[in-house]
């Protein structure tokens, strides 16, 4: 581990590490569009994500593999410890549900960790089959 | 209608970022990042790096923009109405610093038809200004319907 922080995870396979709940609020998709500069208006808009059959406006996929990464970072201790990240993309995130990462050890070789993980909001898959490689 | 797969091997015209402070803060905020070396310069310098650091999926803001000679190729040809953002790979190298300036080259590796859908897997290397490699990313757009 580095001085940036302490590994708050067990890692041995078949173990979790920490789950993140995190709830995007209302104009979390406006900050994020303009902080990664994806302005769909599918994200931002709710008429037009109506207009075009959606349910309303959808949290972005990449803001929610973040989401992923930043359990792991959280988990490892630090961003440099994330080496690797793998996602699909199925179904829709929306504001104001919380969204869930959680993560299993799935492969330990000496300092470097797999872990399979996914994200959930109702109970229902965001990001699925994903898989990250930590270097400890 | 065939899918056009003409554009399999092209290197696109690269992309250069310059990674700014503030462009960090926001990125970090946008995704509730608390570890103190993306956000606060001094816990930054006193972890031992130059500047802020910018989260490991900051890799979309200094990547991302390599993307879009690509989706616009008339070699591409893509149906935006119909793509979905289907998967994405990164495989980090050494951190991103404020202060850093990326090259990105991005080039169509492979597309196909299945199953009614096209996949346009597209992958992109990343280098800072001391040429290291400080990312490498795999982009799965899936065209609905082809």
């Amino acid at each position: 581990m580095t001085e940036n922080g302490t590994s708050t995870a067990d890692w041995h396979v078949g173990t979790q590490i920490p789950e993140l709940h995190v709830t995007p609020d209302k104009y979390l998709t406006v900050r994020y569009a303009g902080a990664s500069g994806d302005f769909n208006p599918i994200h931002i808009d709710e008429e037009f994500a109506k207009a075009v059959g959606l349910p309303g406006r959808i949290l972005h996929g990449l803001w929610s593999m973040a989401q992923v990464a930043r359990a792991h970072t959280e988990a490892a201790g630090g961003p440099e410890h994330l080496k690797r990240l793998s996602v699909q993309f199925r179904g829709m995130g929306v504001p104001e549900q919380e969204v869930v990462v959680t993560g299993t050890v799935a492969e330990v070789d000496g300092a470097r960790v797999v872990v399979d993980t996914v994200a959930e909001q109702s109970g229902q898959q965001i990001v699925r089959n994903a898989q990250a490689e930590l270097e400890l | 209608m065939a899918l056009n797969t003409q554009a399999v091997g092209k290197t696109f015209t690269p992309t250069v970022y310059a990674v700014g402070r503030e462009k960090i803060r926001e990125y970090a905020h946008a995704v509730g990042e608390t570890n103190p070396v993306h956000l606060d310069l001094s816990a930054a310098r006193s972890a031992g790096y130059a500047d802020l650091v910018a989260p490991p999926m900051f890799a979309v803001v200094y990547g991302g923009p390599a993307l879009m000679p690509a989706l616009f190729d008339p070699e591409v040809q893509m149906d935006f109405a119909r793509m979905v953002h289907g998967g994405q790979e990164f495989e980090w190298g050494p951190l991103v610093i404020a202060g850093d300036e990326i090259t990105t080259t991005l080039t169509a590796k492979e597309i196909y038809e299945r199953d009614g859908r096209g996949y346009y897997i597209f992958e992109s290397t990343s280098v800072n200004q001391r040429d290291e490699q400080v990312l490498r990313g795999t982009w799965t757009h899936i065209v609905r319907g082809v």
